[in-house]
């Protein structure tokens, strides 16, 4: 499919230039006067596992801004008799008739430790409902720290769903050590998770074009000394000093701070890839004739840079972004995991996943590794479509 | 030739300059040394009444009260002159003496896994190339995805998982019990080697997956060169034709992704022994860093990082050797 494309428009291109009379379809004409942006887009849309995955990650972040709704809990909400209460399914009909509902929870006791063993009770019903009544919360711009414009919010107690009765047990994913559903925390978790790799992103975006830039732009010992430190931040195995660093936030730091270190820590690791990818376009923009034509024009240094030269790799940036933030939400969710990065009361997949680390404890109550499937299936779709997208960014 | 080769000497040499530095720095960030943590050990254990000097006395002892130039001066010309790599607080031994118990294994490991990677990579990359658009192609474009998508803790807690589910067996450690506390024979090293299969697999699938897409792609581009139909219309076999260039061509990524592939090794090394409890220097790294024992996690800290650099300048020497055009760069 991207070879015809791709000779529709060679062929389009070179008998505009040779003015012969040809037949041209609908087709051709409207590839003729598409835009960049449009072809762009065209040819994107036929990278299906990308639109697939575009889809995946919308659902992702929107569940992770309107967390508060989604999650039939609190974060730190827990019924401390509930703990390790395992996956209670959602059962949508009974006797034939519509009418969701979970199964209830019932007990034994080790005969040794006489702990709790919770199971599913076959018999009992707790009724389930969308829009039920729980914890009040905001939706709005409430969180911005700007006068006037954080009023604008509105306050509800209405989450999409959760048992009719609030005291009910109805723990979709089961319950972790201390009877918290793990359902809640992990939709809270997508909110921190998905943000530490926007902001690493937005930060590795600025050192990468900034260094990049300045070395293919200017060449000469300031190429040869980015590129020198390009080559040792990318030779060092990050994980040990990502480590160290991380080993180093004392403990008593409020989370945003923490939150903000390990933001940078990942960061500090991942401009290497983009910068290399603008120097070696700025390399080669330098050289090009439209390039020549506009400084021949007398356009200025900043011109050509933000005018001319930027916006004809852009698409290229994007690619690279995307392929590099699922980079960072592993990064995120390692540290996290060792128990090195963000830690309680901020809920994170690596924070949640922290329990994993014994085997036994995996072995017995394997529910606990939701948060897995969470960072696979999210990595997998910005792979996807950074794929697609570095596909779609020359679509000649 | 020499040329090329001094230069990537000196930048070599920079690197790991560079990152004793950083290494160094690092390990002094956190507020506080081991010393304050000795001593409100103390305390919360009941010892109050320690003399008023007593901070100041275990400092001088160990030379953390002078400036953290010296300090940073006499541990590198400890390391480079003796070797030494300091003292172990927390195992009261030298700090080289436990990096090294623990360093040959993470070698084995990340030795094995580039191996493995090898074996898998490059007839999975030819096979795709050769049959690209086909079913197996798909199969392994996909798996691949996934191989670099999950990372290797996920992948190591999930066979985990289901080892201990199917296999009533949790494959933690890396010796069978009798031979963990032997001396090295080679039983012990037949054990460790049975043992390897799982976190080598584990370690090296993203790497695997990484190479079989460069091999894949390496092999297309050379693959459609003219050089190539004209081999084919003089009637060449198409297994020749295959291996004669083409494949030749597309080997190089093998040797210079070495490279590039370290340090993910090493890194992934690091957290699935972490995971899988393997005695190699990943734990003692992290034990040292939680318990800010500063002298064995900046020397194993250094050491792993210096092999990467000194892999990747012998991976760059190999391409050198076998790729005259890279020399010329």
């Amino acid at each position: 499919m991207d070879v015809t494309l791709k000779e529709q428009v060679f062929e389009q291109s070179s008998s505009s230039g040779s003015n012969a009379p040809v037949a041209e379809t609908e087709e051709e004409r409207r590839l003729e006067v598409a835009t960049q942006w449009q072809l762009m887009w065209w040819k994107f849309r036929k990278h299906r596992l990308a639109m697939f995955s575009t889809g995946i990650l919308f659902t992702y972040y929107f569940v992770a801004i309107f967390a508060e709704f989604f999650a039939p809990w609190t974060r730190t909400q827990y019924i401390a008799e509930y703990v390790y209460v395992p996956p209670q399914p959602i059962h949508f009909f009974d006797d034939g008739k519509f009418d969701p509902y979970v199964k209830g929870l019932t007990f034994e006791r080790d005969p040794r430790s006489f702990k709790k063993i919770w199971t599913i009770d076959q018999k009992s019903k707790i009724e389930i409902g969308l829009f039920v009544k729980g914890s009040e919360y905001k939706i709005g711009l409430h969180w911005l720290p700007i006068p006037y414009i954080n009023n604008l919010f509105f306050t509800t107690d209405r989450h999409l769903i959760g048992a009719k009765d609030p005291t009910q047990p109805m723990y979709l994913m089961g319950a972790d050590k201390s009877g918290r559903d793990i359902f809640s925390r992990l939709v809270y978790s997508t909110r921190i998770s998905l943000s530490v790799g926007l902001v690493g992103v937005a930060l590795s975006l600025t050192l990468g074009i900034s260094l990049g830039g300045l070395s293919g732009l200017f060449g000469g010992w300031i190429d040869n000394i980015i590129q020198r430190l390009i080559e040792v931040v990318m030779s060092v195995p990050d994980l040990p000093i990502m480590l160290a660093i991380a080993a180093a936030v004392p403990l008593d730091w409020p989370i945003e701070r923490v939150y903000f270190i390990i933001t940078i820590i990942i960061a500090l690791r991942s401009w290497t890839g983009l910068a290399r990818v603008v120097r070696g376009k700025f390399l080669s923009l330098r050289e090009d004739d439209f390039i020549l034509a506009s400084r021949l024009d007398g356009a200025s240094q900043g011109r050509l840079i933000f005018r001319h030269m930027l916006p004809s790799f852009y698409s290229h940036i994007i690619a690279s972004l995307t392929l590099a933030l699922p980079h960072m939400i592993l990064a995120e969710t390692a540290l996290s995991f060792l128990g090195l990065g963000l830690r309680p009361p901020a809920v994170s997949w690596g924070v949640m996943l922290q329990d994993t680390q014994k085997v036994a404890v995996i072995a017995l109550y394997p529910w606990l590794l939701w948060p897995a499937a969470a960072v696979i299936l999210v990595v997998l779709a910005f792979n996807f479509l950074g794929d697609g997208l570095r596909d779609a960014a020359d679509p000649y | 030739m020499w040329q090329y080769i001094a230069r990537r000497f000196t930048y070599m040499v920079f690197t790991v300059w560079i990152i004793s530095l950083i290494t160094f720095a690092v390990i002094q960030l956190p507020p506080g040394d081991y010393v304050t943590t000795i001593v409100s050990q103390m305390i919360n254990s009941g010892m109050e009444d320690l003399p008023p000097d007593f901070e100041q006395q275990i400092r001088e002892q160990y030379g953390l009260d002078q400036p953290m130039v010296v300090q940073y001066y006499k541990w590198l010309r400890n390391i480079i002159v003796d070797g030494k790599f300091g003292y172990s607080f927390v195992y009261r031994k030298d700090a080289k003496d436990i990096i090294l118990e623990r360093l040959p294994v993470s070698f084995a490991i990340s030795g094995f896994s580039v191996l493995f990677i090898w074996a898998v990579a490059l007839p999975i990359g030819i096979y795709s190339a050769v049959k690209q658009y086909s079913l197996a192609d798909y199969l392994v474009t996909f798996i691949g995805f996934i191989g670099l998508a999950v990372p290797s803790f996920l992948f190591a807690l999930v066979l985990m998982f289901f080892s201990y589910k199917y296999m009533d067996r949790a494959m933690i450690g890396l010796f069978s019990r009798e031979y963990e506390t032997a001396p090295w024979s080679l039983n012990k090293f037949l054990d460790l080697v049975k043992h390897l299969g799982i976190p080598v697999i584990i370690i090296g699938t993203a790497g695997t997956a990484g190479l079989i897409r460069t091999m894949r792609a390496n092999l297309l581009d050379e693959l459609n060169k003219p050089y190539v139909d004209t081999a084919r219309s003089k009637g060449l076999s198409e297994r020749a034709l295959l291996w004669k260039y083409p494949v030749r061509h597309a080997l190089n990524p093998f040797i210079s992704t070495v490279g590039w592939i370290l340090p993910s090794l090493i890194a992934g090394e690091l957290i699935v022994s972490v995971v899988l409890n393997l005695p190699t220097s990943g734990p003692v790294i992290y034990n040292s860093l939680l318990t800010q024992d500063m002298y064995v996690a900046a020397g194993a800290i250094l050491i792993l990082s210096s092999m990467t650099v000194i892999g990747t300048f012998i991976s760059d020497l190999l391409l050198a050797w076998l790729d005259p055009r890279v020399r010329l760069h």
